[in-house]
């Protein structure tokens, strides 16, 4: 009988560490740059914590996926003899996992949520009318960040061969961002006279890119731009229910790649 | 109640017959006056008379004004309808209301009773009052030459049924329309049938369907009005020579709202109006000849739908700022003129610094068209792949609009 | 006290371990030898726990491994190539380790010392050579006494002196009874330090005794000329055992 509970202390242990190490390396101190300034330069063209949330948006909807993907498999590659290392301490292969895993994901986060508060903050963009759409924002973030790394993270430890999973790390990203809509634009267009709404709305659950996308222009323009055709979209993501269910889709997205890259990990011969 | 309107009805015609020759005389009415019934001193009035009507509730209606005279509020004076009844009927010439407040009036599916009715008169003013809680607000019907100034007209918003419109007219020409405040109703400002009115400096605002709904009265014009979050924004329908300036269309938001709805107009002008955060900023079909001119289109979902059964719609040195789509169309074919304008989303160049840029602008989007084909395709909006194909669509124009090209896109936004 | 039962372990179509049997004792320092890819390694990760084997059974200290980590306290590992989270310190690391494994280090000091690493206490491990961080890896093996020392090439990359210093507490470790694996290129470093050779060909122990029965066996003086002539033995014989076994296969 496995014992299947988390050691957390051993975890928050790993991830402090891990913590020490991320905060001091240039890389992510860049990447809250770019968020800092990218924020900074839209309100200083921009002016209203509005226009700034929705200009954010394609960053977070697509650069936080790109930058999360690559980085976690590299990560992975990169962090291979401290891993190992790791295994040959008295630890549970769970927390370590956990530990590394936490220990690129926290300070991602933490740099985007500060490049992009900060300016917020400093510039007054935070007025009560945005509060949501800016809490939306920070958390589509937040998760796009900790799905797409665990994606990296799953397909680093699956393929040995960097090259390759540096490739396919580009190409999940690929698949999501650009292809996946191709895709279902394809379907929507040649299949439009048929009722298809519900399919169009199972759809967007197979993609946690379009799904943070949903959730964030809901907030913004799309709901309003369905029209009567778009009725059962913006009935279902309008309503507590549909929200609660994306962002609960969101958390599957995040939960299933990790435990299966840990279930991998655990049987994994390193 | 009916023989009592017959008699003060009666009582009117002979007071009127009797008092021509008279002097003016100023009548006041208060709850512990000598009168203490607005329709009492009326009934003793002579036309021309003025009658001061002093702070406190007046619950006696219909009030119905046969013979001219000039009811002054003073202390905010309250006309309580009592629900089942219209406040105050005005059907004499040059009568003037004024500085009242008057409410409750419940809504009724036989009769499109009103807080303030004018009906076959003229020259009246009705100025100053706040209406409160009515079923129609102010209300004019067969009336002309009307002042309707400075009122506050607020609903309780219902379901669109059982509301009614705030300022109504029907029938009634010559009518100005200035600085009202209209909101909870079903239309805010309703028009039918209302030649050579004049609308100016209202703030029309939340209510249930359109804000301003403006049918078949030629040789209009409405300037400096405000209509904002209304249901389905501004409709303006079956008219010519209509003049609409420096009005500002905002946040009207939701499916099938307009920020201003054009069907069947011609020989207009729209000119340096403001569209903001609406849906649809202009929606045109089967209009003609209509100048736009000077708008400020920003952040709107559409910021032109123009169908291809307009013709001779000319938008010239308007601003087209971050609005999803600038201009859709259901048609390759395209009969109006885009020239001199500018867009925020033209990234052409101007190198012999004329301030045109060098390059055409072409407004319409790919993705426009396949929405308008396939609306459901909505759902793909802000996603990369648009960004892509719209690209390679401006590249290599393949299927959006020939002929609607903007040849001479401004580099700076107009002011 | 670790013993080896059986073990077999294929990496796909690669049958890297063929069924081992080893012992490995107190107070015993054991060479791990054999050409690349004859599974040393992987013997080693067998033991860690890095990999577990398809087949057969490990105990350590009498207890069969089985997916606890806890064994692992009792072992301290050298690896060939040691790399740690590069912006943190010597001191860092060492805090790190000292504070998962939740242990008193009893030797860091000493090992410190003497592989002369003060100096270096207080840069991050990116800035360090490769060979001081081979003495960093060689303190994390030592310094928490372990019963169990498992070394990949200890000495590769570190300079004679510090070489001779890790040697030293290798004997040492030995002397105190502790049980020693290590592989190493180094004929006359294990000819130095280790009281017998596992020799191990295509996954299965070719050899197995002590260093002076090798050479004294093989006829030769020196154990890298015995090694030499076991490898061009060797090389002769899988063909025919390979044959052997489909046979058997076949044959069952």
């Amino acid at each position: 009988m496995q014992t299947i509970s988390l050691p957390l202390s051993s975890l928050w242990k790993i991830l402090k560490y891990g913590l020490y190490d991320v905060m001091r390396s240039r890389w992510v101190l860049f990447y809250g740059l770019f968020f800092l300034a990218a924020t900074d330069v839209l309100f200083r063209f921009g002016g209203t914590g509005e226009r700034v949330i929705v200009s954010l948006m394609n960053v977070v909807l697509y650069v936080v996926p790109l930058v999360a993907v690559m980085l976690g498999a590299m990560f992975l590659y990169n962090s291979r003899e401290y891993v190992t290392l790791l295994l040959t301490q008295p630890l549970k292969r769970q927390s370590i996992f956990g530990g590394v895993y936490a220990g690129l994901t926290v300070p991602l986060c933490l740099m985007f949520l500060l490049g992009v508060s900060l300016p917020f903050f400093y510039h007054g963009g935070i007025t009560p009318d945005v509060m949501q759409a800016f809490v939306l924002l920070l958390f589509s973030g937040v998760m796009l960040t900790a799905i797409f790394v665990a994606l990296g993270f799953a397909i680093a430890l699956v393929h040995e061969d960097r090259v390759r999973g540096m490739g396919l790390a580009l190409a999940h990203w690929l698949f999501f961002a650009v292809v996946y809509n191709g895709i279902v634009l394809f379907i929507v267009y040649f299949f439009g006279h048929y009722p298809i709404e519900n399919g169009v709305v199972a759809l967007t659950f197979l993609n946690p890119l379009d799904l943070a996308r949903i959730i964030l222009l809901l907030e913004f323009e799309l709901s309003a731009m369905m029209g009567f055709t778009g009725a059962v979209f913006r009935q279902f993501f309008g309503s507590g229910m549909g929200i609660g269910l994306a962002i609960g889709a969101l958390f599957v997205w995040l939960l299933v790649p990790l435990g299966l890259s840990l279930r991998y990990f655990k049987r994994k011969d390193l | 109640m009916r023989t009592a309107f017959y008699i003060t009805l009666f009582a009117s015609v002979l007071l009127v017959s009797t008092a021509v020759a008279q002097d003016r005389t100023t009548w006041t009415v208060a709850p512990d006056g000598e009168i203490t019934s607005i329709t009492e001193a009326i009934s003793k009035a002579f036309p021309g008379d003025r009658i001061e009507v002093h702070g406190g509730t007046y619950a006696e209606s219909p009030i119905v004004v046969m013979k001219q005279v000039e009811l002054i509020g003073i202390d905010n004076p309250v006309i309580d309808a009592g629900g089942e009844n219209e406040a105050i009927t005005i059907a004499a010439d040059s009568t003037v209301f004024e500085g009242f407040t008057v409410k409750n009036v419940t809504h009724s599916f036989t009769r499109d009773r009103a807080g303030i009715r004018v009906a076959n008169a003229s020259h009246v003013r009705v100025a100053n009052n706040l209406v409160e809680d009515t079923f129609f607000g102010i209300y004019l019907a067969r009336s002309k030459h009307v002042d309707v100034l400075d009122n506050e007209v607020r609903g309780v918003p219902k379901r669109e049924a059982n509301t009614g419109n705030g300022i109504h007219l029907w029938n009634s020409d010559n009518i100005r329309v200035d600085r009202n405040f209209v909101s909870g109703h079903r239309d805010g400002i309703y028009i039918e049938f209302a030649e050579g009115s004049s609308f100016a400096e209202n703030e029309v605002r939340d209510n249930l369907r359109y804000g301003l709904h403006f049918m078949f009265s030629d040789h209009s014009s409405y300037e400096r009005n405000l209509f904002r979050d209304n249901g389905a924004g501004a409709a303006v329908m079956y008219s010519s020579h209509i003049e609409m300036r420096e009005n500002e269309f905002a946040h009207n938001w939701g499916p099938s709202i307009y920020g201003l709805l054009l069907k069947d107009i011609r020989d207009s002008h729209i000119e340096d109006n403001v569209f903001y955060r609406n849906t649809t900023g202009i929606y045109a079909e089967g209009s003609s000849r209509v100048k736009i001119t000077g708008n400020t289109m920003e952040r709107n979902g559409w910021a032109v739908r123009i169908l291809s059964n307009c013709y001779d719609v000319e938008f010239t040195r308007n601003n087209f700022v971050g609005n999803t789509f600038d201009v859709t169309t259901n048609s390759r074919r395209n009969p109006n003129l885009f020239e001199g304008n500018y867009w925020s989303k033209y990234d052409g160049y101007d190198l012999d610094g004329d301030g045109y840029g060098d390059v055409p602008h072409r407004p319409v989007r790919l993705f426009a068209l396949i929405v308008e084909r396939q609306p459901i395709a909505m759902t793909m909006l802000g996603s990369l792949f648009v960004d892509i194909l719209d690209l390679a669509e401006r590249v290599l124009p393949v299927l959006t609009p020939e002929t609607l090209v903007d040849e001479r896109p401004l580099m700076r936004e107009v002011r | 006290m670790i013993t080896l039962s059986n073990i077999h372990k294929s990496f796909g179509s690669l049958h890297v371990l063929r069924g081992l049997d080893l012992t490995f004792r107190e107070g015993e320092v054991t060479a791990i030898l054999g050409p690349n890819a004859s599974g040393k390694t992987t013997l080693l990760k067998c033991i860690l726990g890095l990999v577990g084997p398809d087949d057969g059974t490990i105990t350590v200290k009498d207890i069969p491994l089985s997916g606890s980590e806890r064994y692992r306290r009792w072992i301290g590992y050298m690896p060939q190539i040691a790399q740690f989270p590069e912006n943190l310190t010597v001191k860092q690391v060492l805090a790190m380790i000292e504070d998962l494994r939740e242990e008193e280090p009893v030797r860091k000091e000493e090992l410190i010392k003497s592989l002369r690493l003060e100096p270096e206490l207080k840069k991050p491990l990116k800035t360090l050579s490769g060979g001081t961080r081979q003495k960093v890896s060689a303190v994390i093996a030592l310094m928490f006494d372990p019963d169990i020392i498992i070394l990949d090439e200890p000495t590769a990359g570190l300079d004679p002196l510090s070489s001779s210093v890790l040697k030293d507490h290798i004997q040492a470790e030995k002397k105190r009874g502790k049980t020693l694996l290590l592989t190493s290129h180094i004929m006359s470093e294990i000819e130095e330090l280790s009281d017998r050779v596992v020799y191990l060909l295509e996954g299965q122990i070719q050899y197995d005794g002590s260093v002076k029965k090798l050479t004294e066996e093989s006829g030769e003086v020196r154990l890298e000329r015995a090694v030499a002539r076991m490898m061009q033995n060797g090389h002769a014989k899988p063909s025919e055992e390979a044959a052997d076994e489909t046979l058997t296969d076949q044959a069952t």
